[in-house]
């Protein structure tokens, strides 16, 4: 290996006891991937440019159109409906890719963990969202999904100031003592930077989706970066 | 369908008294049950809304009642209670009637516009100058069937007539810039 592996196989995230009662069939699936310093938000190498070009040329709109009837998209969309969500206004992942795809012509590439994260949600339809793996407290329950102001503070800092849509009883992204994001949402704090070592993705799965395309999304997302550590 | 599905849960009169989180109580279970079926009607409400989405656009329908209706606050994703789920599960309802009526009406309006059509053809000379377009036949592209005097005055004349269809859409940049003869 070149300075970075995947070091351990997707975990299953904890989910709070009130949430799994009320939506089963929710879950998330954590991995951690050390990286070189800095290279996480590097520019992508032409492998991962030329992949994008690809994926690019089997978008029209029409595809973008009928997606909303293929079952992975159509579960989040429900799933986005159940929880209070407009999918027609927050639209989930892969549409966002896709829509972002036809008005820019193409599938811009930012750095090499957003284009291994744009990568997953296109090929397998689940996103993927990554954090600096420094900010995520390991230790049981490790990551998962909760309900804010039960316990955690938000973002990075565990102030408990609660960022955008982490508002008391919303549905957020935690660990034992702090609030990443809001489900579905960016992160709040603790995004890879320069100093980044290793990075902590995941990925949220919903009634309608199998656990095979969320594992999938992970290890795609996972071996984009570790692969372009050997550079 | 509809009529089923707007009617299968009954209404609560406080949805603050069915919050998911505060269901301890003997009115939970219910409750939750409550839920989960209006969670169920949701999801065939949104599958039924996304296919009816699709076959406006095959149909060539601008857009749908409701589709630019979305609330434009984003929204902090939570737990429903009961009366949310039902204003969900009702504005999804009432977007696919709205939806259903629409493509009901485009339906009909293109099956009228294809008979005329083919009374067109077969009896051209009644149809004078009679124009349909690809888009109200609910077909792609931007041809258009029209009916004109073959040869033109003489065909006016004669009596002559015949349906022609128009070739396809306008090229985006024009048709270029016409070559000027050198003066050398």
């Amino acid at each position: 290996m070149s300075g970075s592996e995947v070091s351990v196989g997707p975990r299953r995230g904890t989910i709070d006891p009130t949430v799994a009662a009320e939506l089963p069939g929710l879950r998330l699936d954590w991995l951690t991937v050390t990286v070189r310093r800095g290279s996480a938000v590097a520019a992508s190498g032409p492998e991962l440019a030329a992949r994008l070009r690809t994926l690019s040329d089997r978008y029209r709109g029409a595809t973008v159109i009928a997606m909303r009837t293929h079952p992975i998209p159509r579960a989040y969309r429900t799933f986005y409906r159940q929880i209070g969500l407009d999918p027609d206004v927050d639209r989930i992942p892969s549409e966002q890719a896709a829509t972002a795809r036809l008005l820019q012509g193409g599938f811009a590439s930012a750095d090499l963990l957003s284009d291994a994260c744009l990568v997953a949600v296109v090929e397998t339809g689940v996103p993927v969202w990554a954090l600096d793996a420094s900010a995520v407290d390991p230790a049981p329950p490790g990551l998962g999904i909760g309900l804010a102001g039960a316990g955690a503070g938000a973002g990075a800092g565990g102030g408990g100031g609660a960022g955008a849509g982490t508002g008391e009883g919303s549905l957020v992204i935690r660990d034992r003592r702090v609030v990443h994001a809001a489900l579905f949402g960016m992160p709040l704090a603790g995004e890879p930077g320069p100093s980044t070592t290793a990075v902590t993705l995941y990925s949220l799965g919903v009634p309608g989706v199998p656990q095979i395309h969320i594992e999938e999304a992970l290890w795609c997302a996972a071996e984009l970066l570790s692969s372009a550590q050997g550079r | 369908m509809q009529d089923k599905v707007l009617t299968a849960v009954p209404t609560f009169a406080d949805p603050a008294a069915a919050r998911p989180a505060e269901d301890a109580g003997a009115a939970g279970p219910a409750h939750a049950a409550a839920r989960r079926t209006l969670r169920a009607q949701i999801a065939l409400l949104e599958s039924e809304l996304a296919q009816a989405f699709v076959t406006a656009f095959e149909m060539r329908i601008g857009s749908l009642p409701g589709a630019d209706a979305a609330s434009p606050h984003r929204g902090t994703p939570r737990l429903l209670d009961l009366g949310e789920l039902e204003q969900v599960r009702d504005e999804l309802a009432g977007r696919l009637t709205d939806a259903r009526a629409l493509l009901a009406a485009a339906t009909d309006e293109q099956a009228g516009k294809r008979e005329l059509l083919a009374r067109m053809q077969l009896e051209p000379g009644r149809h004078r100058f009679t124009r349909i377009s690809c888009r109200e036949l609910g077909e792609p592209g931007c041809g258009v069937w029209h009916v004109r005097p073959r040869l033109g005055l003489v065909g006016m004349l004669m009596g002559w007539w015949q349906v022609k269809l128009s070739s396809g859409c306008p090229l985006a940049g024009g048709r270029g810039r016409r070559r000027m003869p050198s003066r050398s």
